[in-house]
């Protein structure tokens, strides 16, 4: 009680200093806030599916069971989750590599240090040598070293450009959006449609045999097999997409539209979490992403109210009115609606 | 002579007495210090009161960590002054991390190594009576503190979803700006300010000391290692700081005065913060690690009873590692979304910096080599920043590599690799130094067995905590979470253990330094014999207030290791 008490007059006497310089921040804060809100298009956030809905109409969609172990950590797993991608296999062996040779030096170095504590202690070596300089030595671990790290540089440089590939010109461009604290997907090439994606609480993804905390009520549903364009931004602060599974971390920063390849080479569910910190509710924006096969992801596609290349000609169209539409709601912190916090609570 | 005002300075009864051991009153010694010693000890007691609080928000967050879910958040929320709902309990874990981050760079590692080491044992090594500007100095450390209060004021007033200011240490915009209202953050951010200016000061301080106030005939290259790191380390700091002052000045004006160098929608770019804080940050990393290397050098060789191997190698490995440091800060940014080709050299120039630091791992080694090695508490402490160094320093190769960074990048193996580097390469070569050189500043014997078993059990406990960490983060643990999947808990789990078997030891810690002035045998002049001989070790222990009235000298037959043998300095 006393400590609380001491809170209050340290924050009271804040509140009375913040007076002076608080206010003006607080409208220029606003003011950031409001400029900032205008500054999205209200059209990308577009058309947004409800899953009941579409399922009760459609013979297309149902999210897929995750394979135990795949695409998710596994418990006191020790290494990188398998890859499901050709540069994230490349990248794996570079990373096997680099293990190997880690391991080498610190046990060179161990054993070195080792070997020196016992031959050289006090009662075995009572008179110490004088040596100080030996040129040859010392060209040699500058030299050896140095050839390490030129080994190391070729495939890693490799490896880079290889990540940053462009993405071929019929690529299927998939924007991810990060807002406090959740996902939007965008499908521009599918009718501009967007996915809004929330954590699921932890009763509800054991009920749907899910991890918690990486699980998530709308997926991010992409084609199986083929490159995909996929853009990366944020409305609010910065948030970061990854997917340990397939080697791919990029980093939503507003104003900012960065773009790498993206393919995912079998089915499945592949779950990741945001990586840059974006507030309190930083924990609890998993991403999942679902890999499948073309004419699935096109049916998926269909029941979300968006539109397939070249479905004109075969005669199947979207119906835009066949889901309702969701707005993506306010960022601001405590909003409800998107973003709303699970409902496990922590007071309890 | 003296006036009201002079009465209450340190040198001014000196001019009266020229009595070397005359100390002012209370107050004005420790208040008003402009004694070299003296504000060192008062940098390493507000290091220890700094780390003891740091310390103790870490053991905050492990016990958070240890099983999935929250569980203790919420009363912290409520006992800082916020309410205890969901966001307000998350909040609260941003600002620990926040303060966790910001207390062990600038309020405990950075005062211990340089103005406290630094501070004690730059004049004593030089044969120096005492810095070149001792108010200067005073302002250094009296900045410190008040930066330090300015953090801690920021945890009890809003910023944003509760109290405290949740940005991390980065403090990276758009989040520290649009993104946390109240005025937490910018008390966090002037804290910086604060701290920062107190290092530039003390930066300029040493570079004017070691350049100009070295004893007759030691040349730079005959000073001590420990004097070349922070000759290093101060060059770096006087370069780095202003670039991150400029960065938290424009924070600062973007959340307050309506500038929008950080927002793109008045054509700011949130990057521009990350590469200016990169900038200071990287050399920063080795700002922390420097001082260190310094005092290992010393203490190795003073316990193998050689001169250092490769002396010149090791001073220019700093140097060289200083210089590259500045050109190597977007590895911190690989996932922002660099150009391919900037990403590309970044690695290149990354890995770079492997070279001299590996020069140095293998120069202390050899200087062990032939050696005639005496176990003593600095000697282990420095053994096991040696190899636990070198395990962060490999993790640090292996992130450099852009491409393979991509799937580690803010995770717990970022986590394990800095902790290995600084929580065992700095906080290791700290309890090095600190055991080294504790009765020449005390006068008093600490206890070796103490000393050994806190070594003993801190190298099992750092361990227990940071190498499960590697594990977490190759899994795909993201850093500054809370709350995680259950395939997390097991290695979690283990690693709060090892905080216990951590915390655990720094009773030993603590424990010796009371028996060391309760109980310590007196200290020599020359406590560890042989091996030890530079300057400090021909002055009493503890030395006298005022130290070098006449100066030593050092003679062409003293070389940059042995500066007291045969001839003895003047003031003998």
């Amino acid at each position: 009680m006393k400590t609380l008490g001491f809170h209050r007059i340290v924050a009271s006497l804040a509140l009375a200093f913040s007076l002076v310089i608080g206010a003006p921040a607080a409208m220029a804060q606003d003011a950031a806030a409001t400029q900032q809100l205008e500054s999205i298009d209200p059209a990308d956030a577009a058309d947004v599916a409800d899953p009941e809905a579409v399922s009760a109409g459609s013979d297309a969609y149902t999210p897929m069971a995750p394979t135990e172990g795949k695409g998710m950590p596994v418990p006191g797993g020790i290494d990188i989750q398998p890859q499901y991608s050709e540069t994230g296999e490349y990248a794996y062996g570079l990373h096997v590599g680099l293990f190997w040779v880690m391991v080498a030096i610190c046990l060179f170095v161990l054993v070195l240090m080792l070997y020196t504590m016992f031959k050289f202690r006090r009662s075995a070596n009572p008179v110490p040598s004088k040596t100080s300089h030996n040129t040859l030595i010392e060209v040699i671990w500058t030299v050896v070293p140095a050839l390490i790290l030129l080994a190391i540089a070729i495939p890693s440089i490799t490896l880079i450009a290889k990540q940053y590939e462009t993405p071929p010109k019929d690529a299927i461009t998939i924007k991810a959006i990060g807002y406090q604290w959740y996902w939007g997907y965008a499908y521009p090439d599918n009718g501009d449609f967007e996915i809004v994606s929330n954590m699921l609480d932890k009763d509800e993804a054991e009920a749907r045999g899910e991890p918690h905390q990486l699980a998530v009520d709308n997926r991010m549903v992409v084609p199986v097999g083929v490159p995909i364009r996929l853009q990366v931004t944020a409305a609010d602060v910065i948030h970061s997409f990854a997917v340990p599974s397939l080697w791919f971390k990029m980093d939503a920063v507003p104003g900012r539209l960065n773009e790498r390849i993206f393919e995912v080479d079998e089915p499945g569910v592949y779950y990741g979490q945001c990586s840059e910190l974006c507030g309190a509710r930083h924990g609890y924006m998993p991403i999942a992403v679902e890999a499948l096969p073309m004419d699935q992801y096109n049916a998926w596609v269909l029941a979300q109210g968006g539109t397939v290349a070249g479905a004109e000609e075969e005669g199947v169209e979207a119906d835009p009115t066949a889901t309702p539409v969701q707005t993506p709601e306010s960022a601001a912190p405590g909003a409800p609606g998107a973003g709303a916090p699970p409902v496990e609570n922590p007071t309890t | 002579m003296a006036t009201t005002a002079d009465s209450f300075q340190a040198h001014t009864d000196d001019h009266a007495h020229d009595h070397a051991d005359h100390k002012p009153g209370f107050f004005a010694r420790w208040f008003m210090s402009t004694n070299h010693k003296d504000i060192g000890t008062l940098y390493l007691i507000f290091a220890i009161v700094a780390g003891i609080i740091g310390g103790a928000i870490s053991g905050i967050m492990r016990a958070e960590l240890a099983q999935p879910g929250i569980q203790y958040l919420q009363f912290w929320a409520e006992f800082m002054g916020g309410t205890p709902d969901f966001d307000t309990s998350l909040h609260m874990w941003n600002v620990f991390i926040t303060a966790h981050g910001l207390i062990m760079v600038f309020f405990m590692v950075m005062p211990a190594m340089i103005g406290g080491f630094g501070n004690w044992f730059v004049p004593l090594m030089i044969g120096a009576p005492d810095m070149a500007f001792p108010r200067m100095n005073n302002v250094s450390f009296w900045l410190t503190v008040a930066g330090f209060v300015s953090l801690l004021f920021s945890l009890f007033v809003p910023g944003g979803t509760g109290p405290g200011a949740g940005v991390g240490w980065t403090v990276y915009a758009p989040l520290s700006t649009s993104g946390s209202t109240g005025p937490a953050v910018d008390f966090a951010i002037f804290s910086l300010h604060l701290a920062g200016a107190g290092s530039i000061l003390g930066a300029t301080n040493f570079i004017t000391t070691i350049f100009n106030m070295r004893a007759p005939g030691m040349t730079l290259h005959k000073m001590p290692l420990f004097v070349w790191s922070v000759l290093v380390t101060a060059f770096l700091l006087l370069l780095a700081l202003p670039v991150l002052a400029a960065a938290i000045t424009m924070l600062i004006t973007d959340r307050n005065f309506g500038t929008t160098f950080f927002d793109p929608a008045g054509g700011g770019d949130p990057i521009l913060y990350q590469h200016l804080f990169w900038f200071f940050g990287h050399p920063e990393v080795y700002i922390m690690i420097l001082p260190g290397f310094g005092m290992i050098s010393q203490i190795i060789a003073t316990f193998s009873r050689k001169p250092i191997f490769g002396y010149l190698g090791m001073a220019y490995a700093m140097v060289a590692i200083g210089v590259v440091g500045f050109i190597v800060w977007a590895h911190h940014m690989y996932t922002v979304g660099l150009d391919v080709n900037t990403k590309m050299y970044f690695t290149a120039a990354t890995m770079v910096i492997a070279v001299p630091t590996g020069v140095k791992i293998f120069s202390w080694i050899a200087t062990m080599w032939g050696g005639s090695i005496e176990y003593k508490s600095p000697m282990v402490w420095a053994l096991g920043m040696i190899f636990l160094f070198t395990v962060g320093g490999v993790t640090g190769v292996y992130l450099a590599n852009g491409g393979v960074d991509d799937v580690v990048h803010d995770t717990y193996f970022v986590v394990a690799h800095f902790h290995y580097v600084l929580s065992m390469g700095a906080v290791f070569s700290m309890f090095a130094g600190f055991y080294y050189w504790f009765p020449k500043m005390s006068g008093r014997m600490h206890s070796e067995l103490l000393s050994h078993i806190h070594f003993w059990l801190f190298f099992i406990g750092v361990n227990v905590i940071f190498f499960p960490q590697h594990f977490l983060g190759l899994q795909g643990m993201p850093r500054r979470y809370p709350d995680y999947a259950d395939a997390y808990a097991y290695w979690n789990e283990i690693s709060t253990i090892g905080y216990m078997i951590m915390a655990f030891s720094m009773i030993f810690f603590f424990v010796n330094i009371i028996y060391a002035f309760v109980a310590g045998k007196k200290a020599e002049d020359n406590y560890w014999g042989e091996g030890a001989t530079t300057l400090e070790w021909s002055l009493s222990s503890p030395p006298p207030f005022h130290q070098f009235s006449e100066l030593p000298v050092i003679e062409d037959h003293h070389d940059h290791h042995d500066h007291i043998g045969d001839a003895k300095p003047a003031h003998a």
